[in-house]
């Protein structure tokens, strides 16, 4: 079981409240994914729910017992690091049973657990090598084997793809989600890129300025942001955000748009405009068109699209899919 | 950040050195405070008692005082231009392609390494001896009258002999941070057009000022306690001439015995330690940002 | 750089290198050399070089008549136990400021700091004279704890430095394994902290060994190390200039190799930390 609740969780650095009253439930076997800008606090909120960090207020509840009290060991989570944090000086082995043998496991059912941990993890021939021998991808899956082995009540993952190159990180993290679905146990995961959200999460949870902006699920935040931060947070190419003259008249103080919901035609419904930038990646062309009232539109059209830069086009927004915001950033439904 | 609860055991970690250094420094001082103000001598231990800032006055108006002081400020001072000059200059030395480099290295720091007892007799009796050492022989192959190095230059004699032994020191620490200078930097400066010259009056110098600011302080903590190499070759003599403050404080204390000087001298030579700290700090300390 | 540099320049560096090198290794050299000879050579005008009678009679003579191991093995203990109990005292210190900082930590350090600065010779007198009434005089633990105390706050200072540089999330790592204080200090932080204990350890060695100010002053027989020992040739009766200079090279020799082989790593220790 690993239900976490969180209630009202503070937390200050002398004066500065990096944590402003945090409230959250996280489902037992759910991947949820704290996600957001630098120094948003998502690190901390991990921290905080770990143990390495004393929280200033607030309670925090794992299966319904309050842990803020209880010291990092007590609390049964474990955690893969952003720099993996691996013992230098031990073995892989070692390394993934450290935490067994610091519970008083005895060594054959330690040797037992460790070499089922790393099969699941590929990494059986590594297991005498040291920290040093392997490559970052390998050092990861140390790693997270040294968090499941132990089969803790969740796992909290803070930036763990962050050090790889791009290739290994979307391998990385299908891995990552298989073996959490396949495991069944709670995963909280911190990110900042928001690929990785969307495409990992249950549940994402976006901070900001140490307060949660919207709690929900991928789609729902991609289709119904609250707000005007978490619309512009999620979703790549960044939504269109247009304020002024044209937002009035869909009575609003700003409109959204996100760059995959516009038509581009030359002469036709729409906004006319001037292409400044036009990128073809064959699978997808990006269109940059300034748009006299609306400043600098991306669009996103699939496939290859023969517009060049000078062109003058028409852009038409999809308008089931526009977004309205008040003058506070909230959406108006 | 650490827990409440962790640096709750952190504190109690460090509870035993702080206690320690904090009886080791202020117990004695204490005591050396309250000896000062005494009339104390060990060879007369019932003839005791207060008598204020007498030993003081006893102890500064002393003309070996005023000597000693003089002489304290020239063996730090010649050993600091002396070590930070020679020791810059080997440093930028070692540097440079040298066949066998480790060996010269080794050859350069070695003198640090060796007590001071050691270095005082073996620089006295081998080396300037005027009948028998090695320069005396060199000055005599040249024809020259040897000189007498303890009888007609003392201070100098002293000087020579610091300064030997703390030149590796500057040499090696002012070596080491010439190894962090940037090989891109170089780089760098070489496609901006500087010339050797150049290179080294704008980049090296400059990132030199750090570990030359180091050397200085550093030498001078242990420049003003110059003891054993005084002690073992002139004792303070010939007269005073190598007297410095260390050595006369120890003179008063052990040799006449007498607690009450002895005290206000190292109560002196405290207030003088504390000084030059102060403006050392002050003049140097925009050149280091711990 | 990454060119190659031409062979007169080459040659030129080496030339003056060696020289300079030779120069100011010559005394040592000299000593050494001295050691192998007779009395009378050794006093003899013109000096000779390499080609004399080498005789080891001084050494003999050094370690059987002089006692040269009595003092020699009280430069051990001396040097030893000042280093042990230096790092039971330093090693939770460096680790509690290392670790677990507070606001004031910054503060104590540089008061521990301050407190080497402090002359010896303003103390000399309570400190003999409390060493004459609890009767450590010439004593080990008397000595042992003084040497301690001066080095304590290089050696809090390296260790503290040291100490630094491991991974904050690594000691963190071993915390939500499972690990107690105590058991992420035994093992996690002291195997990975081993290279900065050896380099301190090598450090207060070379000082404590090489301590010339209390050895002198407190010591007189039973527990006189090394420094003692050679001081006691500046006697004035007769001249033993060979056998000063085995006695000298024998007292000097461990601790120069010592030096030799961790000249990098003092580094830090020596300039308390501010160049690495």
């Amino acid at each position: 079981m690993g239900k976490i609740e969180l209630k009202g969780v503070e937390k200050a650095f002398g004066t500065v409240r990096v944590i402003q009253g945090v409230n959250l439930v996280v489902e037992d076997g759910s991947f949820v994914v704290f996600v957001g800008p630098s120094g948003c606090g998502k690190s901390t909120l991990l921290r905080l729910i770990a143990g390495l960090e004393d929280a200033s207020g607030g309670a925090i509840r794992i299966d319904d017992v309050d842990v803020i009290d209880q010291a990092p060991a007590k609390r049964g989570l474990s955690m893969v690091f952003q720099s993996y944090a691996l013992y230098p000086h031990m073995s892989v082995r070692n390394n993934i049973g450290f935490g067994l043998r610091m519970a008083g496991v005895p060594t054959d059912e330690r040797n037992r657990k460790v070499d089922e941990a790393a099969a699941l993890l590929n990494l059986t021939p590594y297991l005498d090598r040291r920290p040093s021998a392997l490559s970052g991808g390998q050092r990861q899956r140390v790693a997270i084997g040294r968090a499941i082995v132990r089969q803790p009540k969740a796992f909290l993952f803070d930036e763990p793809l962050s050090n790889l190159d791009a290739a290994l990180r979307v391998s990385m993290r299908l891995e990552i989600a298989r073996l959490q679905s396949s495991l069944g146990t709670t995963a909280i995961y911190v990110t900042h890129d928001q690929v990785e959200a969307m495409t990992m999460a249950d549940k994402i949870v976006v901070l900001n300025g140490g307060r949660i902006e919207q709690v929900g699920s991928p789609l729902e935040l991609y289709n119904h942001p609250d707000n005007l931060f978490v619309a512009g947070f999620l979703g790549s190419p960044k939504m269109n955000q247009i304020s002024g003259v044209l937002a009035e008249q869909y009575r609003a103080a700003t409109i959204g748009i996100r760059p995959e919901h516009i038509a581009v035609t030359r002469g036709g419904d729409g906004w006319p405009g001037t292409v400044q930038v036009s990128e073809h990646l064959g699978s997808d062309t990006f269109l940059y068109i300034d748009v006299p009232g609306a400043g600098l539109m991306t669009v996103r059209a699939p496939g290859e699209l023969g517009v060049a830069a000078g062109d003058a086009v028409h852009v038409g927004p999809d308008l089931n899919r526009l977004h309205r915001f008040d003058a506070n950033g909230l959406a108006i439904r | 950040m650490a827990t409440q609860k962790s640096q709750a055991i952190g504190r109690i970690a460090i509870a035993p050195s702080v206690a320690v250094l904090l009886v080791w420094m202020i117990v004695p001082l204490i005591l050396t405070l309250y000896f000062s103000t005494l009339r104390y001598n060990l060879l007369y231990p019932d003839r005791t008692g207060f008598i204020g800032f007498t030993n003081y006055t006893y102890f500064v108006t002393n003309p070996a005082f005023t000597t000693a002081i003089v002489n304290t400020l020239v063996l730090v001072g010649s050993v600091l231009v002396i070590t930070v000059i020679l020791g810059s200059l080997l440093a930028l030395l070692l540097d440079q392609p040298i066949f066998g480099q480790g060996i010269v290295r080794l050859m350069v720091i070695a003198p640090f390494f060796i007590m001071p007892t050691v270095s005082a007799l073996v620089w006295k009796n081998l080396l300037m001896n005027p009948v028998s050492g090695f320069f005396a022989w060199i000055a005599k192959s040249f024809g020259l009258q040897p000189i007498d190095w303890f009888a007609q230059a003392p201070m100098l004699s002293v000087i020579i002999i610091v300064a030997w032994q703390w030149v590796p020191f500057a040499t090696l620490i002012i070596f080491t941070a010439l190894q962090s200078l940037d090989l891109e930097q170089k780089e760098a400066a070489e496609m901006d057009g500087a010339g050797a010259f150049s290179f080294f009056s704008w980049i090296v110098l400059p990132h030199l000022a750090r570990p030359i600011t180091v050397v200085i302080m550093i030498e001078t903590i242990f420049l003003l306690s110059v003891f054993a190499e005084i002690r073992v070759t002139t004792d303070g003599g010939p007269g005073q001439a190598t007297t410095n403050l260390a050595y006369l404080v120890f003179q008063q204390a052990i040799l006449n015995t007498n607690v009450g000087a002895a005290s206000a001298g190292g109560i002196v030579a405290v207030i003088l330690a504390n000084v030059v700290a102060f403006f050392l700090v002050r003049a140097v300390g925009k050149n280091l940002d711990t | 750089m990454a060119r190659k540099t031409s062979k007169a320049t080459l040659a030129l560096w080496t030339v003056v290198g060696w020289a300079a090198g030779f120069v100011i290794f010559f005394p040592i050299l000299w000593m050494f050399l001295t050691g192998f000879k007779t009395e009378l050579e050794a006093y003899s005008t013109p000096p000779t070089f390499l080609f004399f009678q080498w005789t080891t009679e001084n050494y003999v003579a050094i370690l059987e008549q002089r006692n040269y191991v009595k003092y020699a093995l009280n430069s051990i203990i001396l040097a030893g136990g000042s280093t042990l109990l230096a790092l039971v005292i330093a090693i939770p210190a460096a680790w509690g400021m290392a670790f677990s900082p507070t606001k004031r930590t910054k503060d104590v350090l540089l008061w521990m700091l301050s407190t080497k600065m402090m002359p010896a010779v303003g103390v000399l007198v309570p400190m003999y004279l409390i060493f004459i009434w609890l009767g450590l005089l010439d004593t080990h633990i008397g000595l042992i704890a003084v040497l301690c105390l001066s080095n304590l706050p290089i050696v809090i200072w390296m260790l503290f430095t040291y100490f630094k540089e491991i991974p904050k999330d690594i000691l963190e790592a071993a915390r939500m394994d499972g690990a107690t204080t105590w058991k992420e200090i035994v093992f996690v932080l002291t195997p990975m902290a081993v290279p900065g204990i050896a380099s301190t350890v090598l450090l207060n060695v070379i000082l404590s060994w090489n301590e010339a100010f209390w050895t002198l002053n407190l010591t007189t027989i039973d527990a006189a190390p090394l420094t003692q020992f050679i001081a006691s040739f500046s006697a004035p009766q007769g001249n033993f200039w060979a056998k000063l200079s085995a006695a000298s090279t024998l007292a000097i020799a461990p601790i120069v190799v010592l030096g030799w082989f961790g000249q990098r790593q003092l580094v830090r220790g020596l300039t308390f930390g501010a160049v690495k």
